[in-house]
């Protein structure tokens, strides 16, 4: 191993890099634009769910149930409705998710004691929204009638009543329940997915097809400094991302940071060096610029996107996925990063998925030294 | 000119094919992805990991904790004896929500009194914890309600029936809230845009970046024939891929199929005059099949994220709002999901499909004239 050649195999791999200024400002500002789109413009959260209202009662109490409604920020009346067809219209149309429909005698049979149905109508099309409008809707039904049922003991019995059971809710890590203090933390796994896959799956791949590689091969360069020259550029470019969106993180959209960001920058290396040499394997083996892409992206981008646990939580899927969940590196580092954002919790608690990225990071590297040949076939 | 368009078709599917791997990468990777979506991108809440820290362990304290296990949303999964435990379990995310009844909580309660339950949530995954949220919440009132009931019995010597609201919630189109069936149907227009976006792009620079390109230009091809020759193979590959996707939501993940899929088709076809042309623009500015990668990735990723694909447009701000209009995956996803879902027809889609007629027809154009410029 000689350290000049590899930095000479660096070097190259800097001019190639800084040649194409268009790749580089991409593989900068993709990164940007994820953290702006997930930090201002996506999320999951559901309010102002837009809402219909068909009230064949027009009473005193149907319009102080309405209220109920329209006072939480849950629902925003898009408008009154007169009958079934324009409820099915709003619905259909996509200008309504939500359709109240109070029955004609909503007030007399509330009087006299009996239990009332109100029908809910919800596009369940998009079935997170449906479910979480549902839930908002039950509790604030629910605590109508309750309203009703203290009311009406205080009523007879002259005295103040209070609800029974008081369920009193605390929210840790993250009480407001801002889903961008989670989604932007497990963001940076994804963000080095993305420079592994879109630049570092392509560089030994394209030698081949543009036939430099044949120099390269006749040069004295060994395989184990071809790579690690290879790997130092993208490294750097992975770091300089991690340090943006940590940077971004804490002043554009004050994600609590509560651990140590040494520990963020140290494990962000390790993980570095493994999704590194997962694209540098790519592309060695398929030697073709158009099949690494598509492999990388399967490889890499895709499960850390979607099976790491960032946006969608690992329990609720069928447990034979659960398990290949374990085979995804991603998930250890968005669980490390989730951890020392919002947990604050340091390498005991963390010990386990360090060890497990460091092991990962050792079988890609030696893995990709062992793939790559120095020989023409 | 048809022969010749007939000789560049041969060419181009020779060379898609000629490689089982990149055959793999047409026909199974789709397939690969619908799995994965239709399994893993979901945001159903169910069995969430709980810790039970009752330290009253009264018959009304264990009621309350019978009730949340009963409803199918909590599973316990740790007992917990100590105050110490409760930190270390949720710091390793060993439990989700961890509920904590004190002392005294059954005595208050058969006083006549107010007795607080504690609901301690993880908050890191916030969709999920304010779904637990909910649920908890209703459960509780519901085991609230009935005790007051059964005061006011005592109050009033004998049963006192209250006015109570039922609230009868029904879904449609997706009556059992899968989110498979929201989601597989958007897989396809993902795979579509994927397809032809980055395979054309990428297909087309190759030829520049490995220099066959020269070869094309001394032959008597001409510009369109040559365009045609890159789009063709990849529309119908598309539409087999559009094929094969319904397929396996249909039969595998049993999404329902409630409209005309000749309507389908046809709305393929209009999103793939938006997708091949900005395939053909982003090869017209890139000299690389790196260059063309990032960009086409570069287009697509906030286009698949605006789109309402997972995230609603509705919570958006309003400036992105606007943005989403110029994004011909909303209006296809619209068309798809309606078509799937909820079995509407033209009538009702009209204006999305005129939407991504008129995309299609401004940035196919574009791209070919910027093409024959590029390539005189």
């Amino acid at each position: 191993m000689n350290w000049m050649r590899t930095w000479a195999m660096a070097r190259k791999e800097f001019i190639h890099i800084f040649r194409d200024p268009r790749s580089l400002g991409m593989g900068i500002a993709i990164p940007m634009i994820m953290l702006i789109l997930f930090g201002y413009a996506l999320t999951l959260d559901v309010d102002n769910v837009p809402m219909v209202i068909w009230d064949q009662n027009r009473s005193q109490a149907s319009r102080e149930f309405i209220s109920h409604f329209l006072g939480s920020r849950y629902f925003s009346l898009q408008a009154f409705v007169d009958n079934y067809r324009e409820v099915k219209q709003a619905i259909d149309s996509r200008r309504a998710l939500v359709s109240l429909i109070i029955p004609p005698d909503f007030a007399g049979c509330l009087a006299s004691g009996r239990p009332t149905p109100v029908q809910l109508i919800v596009d369940g099309s998009d079935s997170n929204t449906a479910t979480i409008a549902m839930g908002y809707a039950e509790v604030i039904t629910m605590t109508f009638s309750q309203d009703i049922a203290l009311k009406e003991i205080q009523r007879k019995g002259g005295q103040v009543v209070a609800n029974p059971i008081d369920l009193q809710p605390r929210v840790w890590f993250n009480a407001d329940l801002e889903s961008r203090n989670y989604i932007i933390p497990g963001l940076i796994a994804v963000i080095m997915m993305v420079i592994a896959a879109l630049m570092t799956s392509l560089t030994v791949a394209r030698e081949w097809e543009q036939g430099t590689m044949e120099q390269l091969i006749s040069t004295p360069v060994k395989a184990q400094e071809l790579i690690l020259g290879k790997l130092f550029p993208y490294f750097m470019i992975g770091l300089f991302d991690v340090l943006l969106a940590v940077l971004m993180g804490e002043f554009l959209f004050h994600v609590p940071l509560r651990g140590n960001v040494a520990l963020i920058f140290a494990q962000a290396a390790i993980f570095l060096i493994g999704t590194l040499s997962l694209g540098l394997l790519i592309s060695i083996v398929t030697k073709s610029q158009l099949l690494a892409s598509q492999l990388a992206m399967v490889a890499t981008f895709l499960p850390a996107f979607l099976l790491s646990g960032f946006a969608y939580p690992i329990r609720s899927m069928p447990q034979v996925l659960q398990w290949i969940t374990y085979l995804i590196p991603a998930k250890y580092f968005v669980t490390l990063l989730k951890g020392i954002y919002l947990k604050g919790v340091g390498p005991r608690v963390l010990m386990v998925e360090g060890i497990f990225l460091a092991v990962f990071g050792l079988i890609m590297f030696v893995l990709a030294n062992k793939k790559f040949k120095k020989k023409l076939t | 000119m048809l022969e010749r368009i007939k000789q560049i078709l041969i060419k181009e599917f020779i060379q898609i094919f000629r490689d089982p791997r990149s055959r793999g990468v047409v026909f199974v990777m789709p397939i690969l992805q619908v799995i994965v979506f239709g399994y893993a991108v979901t945001t159903d809440v169910k069995h969430v990991a709980t810790g039970i820290y009752d330290r009253d362990n009264s018959i009304s304290s264990r009621e309350v904790v019978a009730r949340l296990v009963k409803s199918g949303y909590f599973e316990v999964k740790e007992i917990v004896s100590q105050e110490a435990q409760v930190r270390e379990l949720l710091d390793r995310g060993q439990v989700q929500a961890l509920v904590r009844i004190n002392k005294g909580f059954g005595q208050s309660l058969s006083a006549g009194g107010k007795a607080p339950v504690q609901l301690i949530v993880d908050g890191t995954d916030s969709n999920t914890a304010a779904i637990v949220l909910n649920y908890a919440g209703k459960i509780v009132a519901q085991y609230s309600q009935e005790i007051l009931a059964d005061r006011s019995a005592r109050l009033f010597a004998g049963r006192q029936p209250f006015g109570r609201v039922e609230l009868e919630s029904r879904a449609w189109f997706n009556e059992n809230l899968e989110s498979r069936n929201f989601y597989v149907p958007g897989v396809i227009a993902l795979l579509v845009m994927l397809i032809t976006l980055l395979l054309t792009s990428m297909a087309v620079v190759r030829e520049k970046e490995i220099g066959t390109m020269e070869q094309i230009m001394v032959t008597p091809i001409t510009p369109k024939e040559f365009i045609l020759g890159k789009t063709v193979p990849f529309t119908l590959i598309s539409f087999i891929d559009v094929i094969l996707i319904t397929l396996v939501g249909v039969y595998w993940f049993e999404v329902p199929i409630r409209g005309n899929l000749l309507l389908l088709l046809l709305a393929t076809g209009l999103y793939l005059m938006t997708t091949l042309g900005a395939g053909l623009l982003i090869s017209t500015v890139s000299r690389t099949q790196q260059q063309a990668m990032m960009s086409a990735f570069f287009f697509q990723f906030p286009a698949v994220l605006l789109s309402g694909f997972v995230f609603p447009i509705a919570n958006m701000p309003e400036v992105v709002q606007w943005l989403t209009f110029f994004n011909p995956l909303r209006y296809f996803l619209v068309i798809i999901r309606g078509i799937f879902l909820k079995g509407v027809g033209v009538n009702i889609l009209w204006p999305n499909m005129l939407a991504l007629a008129v995309m299609g027809l401004i940035v196919l154009w574009t791209a070919s004239k910027r093409f024959r410029k590029t390539m005189a």
